[in-house]
């Protein structure tokens, strides 16, 4: 976690911010002079942790998109980092090359190895470029493809991370093939005689997102959001204009509360208050006691009926008028 | 190799400027001899069209006699579901299923317009029940399910609808022991629909999961255009991926691409010649010759 002097703020955050910048001033006061200042600083402690509960319980549709995309926000690996051990990273779609944007391997998860997939953003702007923002490329879905097949070989559970505004829409990723790529997952993941759980930790954009995303549980956290097209785009296609943004995203109800009750995800995970970027190790832990029970539900169901249940609940998913015949 | 234009444009189910005209004369063509037989030969007499590609001029009668490609260039004209309905199946004969079935603005979506209000529109405007079509009948007599989309409906937009009309086709073609087919024609996802329209992409993969272990052929046909969703799903699961000549597919729009990459798209970029090129085409087919190669492959799978 970036320290407090390098954090960076949300706008509707602010109010934490100038906390922060109170509680800095009282020590350097009390450094200076020699004084105990230590219950005003406590209690504007207290005041934060306030602010954060505050905070995040009037948040609007727009808002969570931001938190979503938080600078300090935890990505992929810092959630194996945080939850795993003995995290083995493998590389390569065996055929292109090796995707940064999409990460993967084995790992040991409370005693059980895992197979964990996810895209990846950079920490820094050097990292993110390398990173390409979490776009991946059709490498990257292929890789994540092959790394789910070598689970399926050795009988391993599988855990995909989403985190992603899109699948990259560049003119290789074309050439090589991108829509074929998303397809060849979507249709491969709904096969797999695995046990799949699917989490959208922070962006779920379209098929970038669903091309690792299909699972016998997807679940999403608190503040993030899920659906066909980020609000921006929508913006621009549906109302011309790029400044709709807001708006576009309350339309489209992608909030983790209205996709759950949509019954188009499974169930919401809570983060640490105001936010996963306020505490990783909280963060990792509650990932990991939300996900071992679930884990242990799946692995008792037998492969077969496992992948008849998925393709059901998803054929489920869809809402039209059936006038009489 | 015609313009390209801003597909995304129809998928807000407003209609592309310049395009009014040629949905205009299809339309008197659709209404006078395409829907019914028995209507026939009430071509308006003289009705001039000019090819976008070439500019070559002919009667509409004589374009509808090359199935709506260009006589001189062999420019695909985009068609709907009961052209390729008609062209398709043997003497014409089909039983269209799931006509019932319709769009429900269920989120309450609003851009510039509610989405129920759009709906309402278009179902005056056209004939359609929403941007895909399904039918059953036999090509050189092989017994056939076909779902086919109509661009005029929205864009050919991906929604819950064309998910669940897609999903029951499956359902019949095993049932009934037939090959499936979708004739692909789509500027992308139903974004009035949210994240029901992105979860079609799973639930349809699911079906063709289910067709794979039933043994029966799935063959994807892709035309102009087949974008977003349509071709990161069903659209490139084919056992075959075929597609009519000079189609723009791809998954990201154009625009957006050069808008990533900053520089202008190579001559060619996204057509189906393309993307034969680059592996995910079987075959290219002329719509003059779609009937007949469709009853030689799907003889192959029987056989
Ligand atoms: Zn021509």
């Amino acid at each position: 976690m970036p320290s407090i002097q390098n954090r960076q703020f949300l706008e509707f955050e602010k109010p934490i911010k100038d906390l922060y910048e109170q509680i800095d001033q009282l020590q350097q006061t009390a450094e200076k002079n020699k004084i105990d200042l230590s219950n005003s600083i406590k209690e504007l402690e207290e005041r934060v942790i306030e602010k954060r509960r505050e905070i995040t319980t009037h948040l609007t549709s727009w808002q969570k998109v931001q938190l979503s995309r938080h600078p300090d926000r935890p990505y992929t690996l810092k959630y194996i980092q945080k939850m795993c051990t003995d995290f083995t990273e493998l590389h390569g779609d065996r055929n292109v090359r090796d995707d940064k944007a999409m990460v993967g391997g084995f790992a040991n998860l409370d005693g059980q190895t895992v197979m964990i997939i996810g895209q990846q953003k950079g920490i820094n702007t050097k990292m993110r470029q390398l990173r390409n923002f979490g776009m991946a490329n059709p490498e990257g879905y292929r890789k994540a493809l092959r790394l789910m097949k070598l689970a399926e070989k050795f009988n391993k559970p599988i855990i995909t991370l989403i985190d992603t505004p899109g699948a990259y829409p560049g003119l290789e990723a074309e050439e090589r093939g991108q829509g074929e790529a998303i397809a060849r997952n979507i249709y491969e993941m709904m096969r797999l005689k695995v046990p799949v759980i699917c989490v959208i930790i922070g962006e779920g954009a379209s098929g970038g997102a669903l091309g690792i995303g299909v699972g016998d549980k997807v679940f999403m956290l608190e503040n993030t959001w899920y659906t066909v097209i980020s609000p921006e785009s929508c913006s621009s296609i549906l109302w011309r204009s790029w400044d709709m943004k807001e708006k576009a995203a309350e339309e489209l109800k992608l909030t983790a509360d209205k996709m759950y009750e949509f019954g188009l995800v499974d169930g919401i995970i809570p983060e640490p208050l105001g936010g996963t970027h306020w505490n990783y190790d909280e963060a990792g832990t509650l990932l990991k006691q939300y996900l071992l029970p679930v884990l242990e539900e799946l692995k008792k169901m037998d492969p077969e009926e496992r992948v008849n249940k998925r393709i059901e609940k998803f054929c489920k998913m869809g809402f039209w008028d059936e006038l009489p015949e | 190799m015609a313009k390209e234009e801003d597909i995304e444009v129809n998928l807000t189910g407003e209609d592309f400027p310049g395009q009014q005209q040629k949905t205009s004369w299809f339309k008197r063509m659709q209404k006078g001899i395409l829907t019914k037989t028995s209507e026939k030969k009430e071509t308006p007499e003289g009705l001039w069209t000019k090819c976008p590609n070439c500019k070559y001029t002919c009667t509409v009668s004589e374009l509808e006699e090359f199935l709506y490609t260009c006589p001189k260039c062999n420019y695909h004209h985009r068609i709907g579901s009961v052209d390729y309905f008609e062209i398709l199946f043997d003497e014409q004969q089909y039983t269209e299923l799931f006509t019932n079935i319709r769009s429900k603005d269920f989120l309450g979506f609003t851009d510039l317009k509610p989405y129920h209000k759009r709906l309402e529109e278009i179902w005056k405007k056209t004939d359609l029940h929403d941007s895909i079509s399904v039918a059953t009948g036999q090509i050189k007599g092989n017994s056939i399910v076909i779902a086919c989309m109509d661009f005029e409906f929205i864009g050919g937009s991906l929604g819950s609808v064309m998910g669940e009309k897609i999903a029951r086709g499956i359902d019949y073609a095993i049932q009934h022991r037939t090959a499936f087919m979708i004739i692909n024609k789509s500027g992308g996802a139903r974004m009035m629909e949210s994240a029901f329209s992105l979860m079609q992409l799973a639930k349809v993969s699911g079906k063709l999961s289910q067709l794979t272990d039933a043994r029966l052929p799935y063959i994807s046909l892709l035309t102009d255009p087949t974008f977003g969703g349509v071709t990161a799903s069903f659209g490139m699961l084919g056992d075959l991926n075929i597609a009519e000549p000079g189609a723009l597919i791809g998954f990201a729009g154009p625009r957006v691409i050069k808008e990533t990459i900053k520089k202008d798209l190579p001559e060619g970029f996204q057509r189906s010649e393309f993307l034969l090129e680059k592996g995910f085409l079987d075959f290219i087919i002329d719509r003059k010759e779609m009937r007949e190669k469709l009853g030689v492959v799907l003889n192959h799978f029987k056989n």
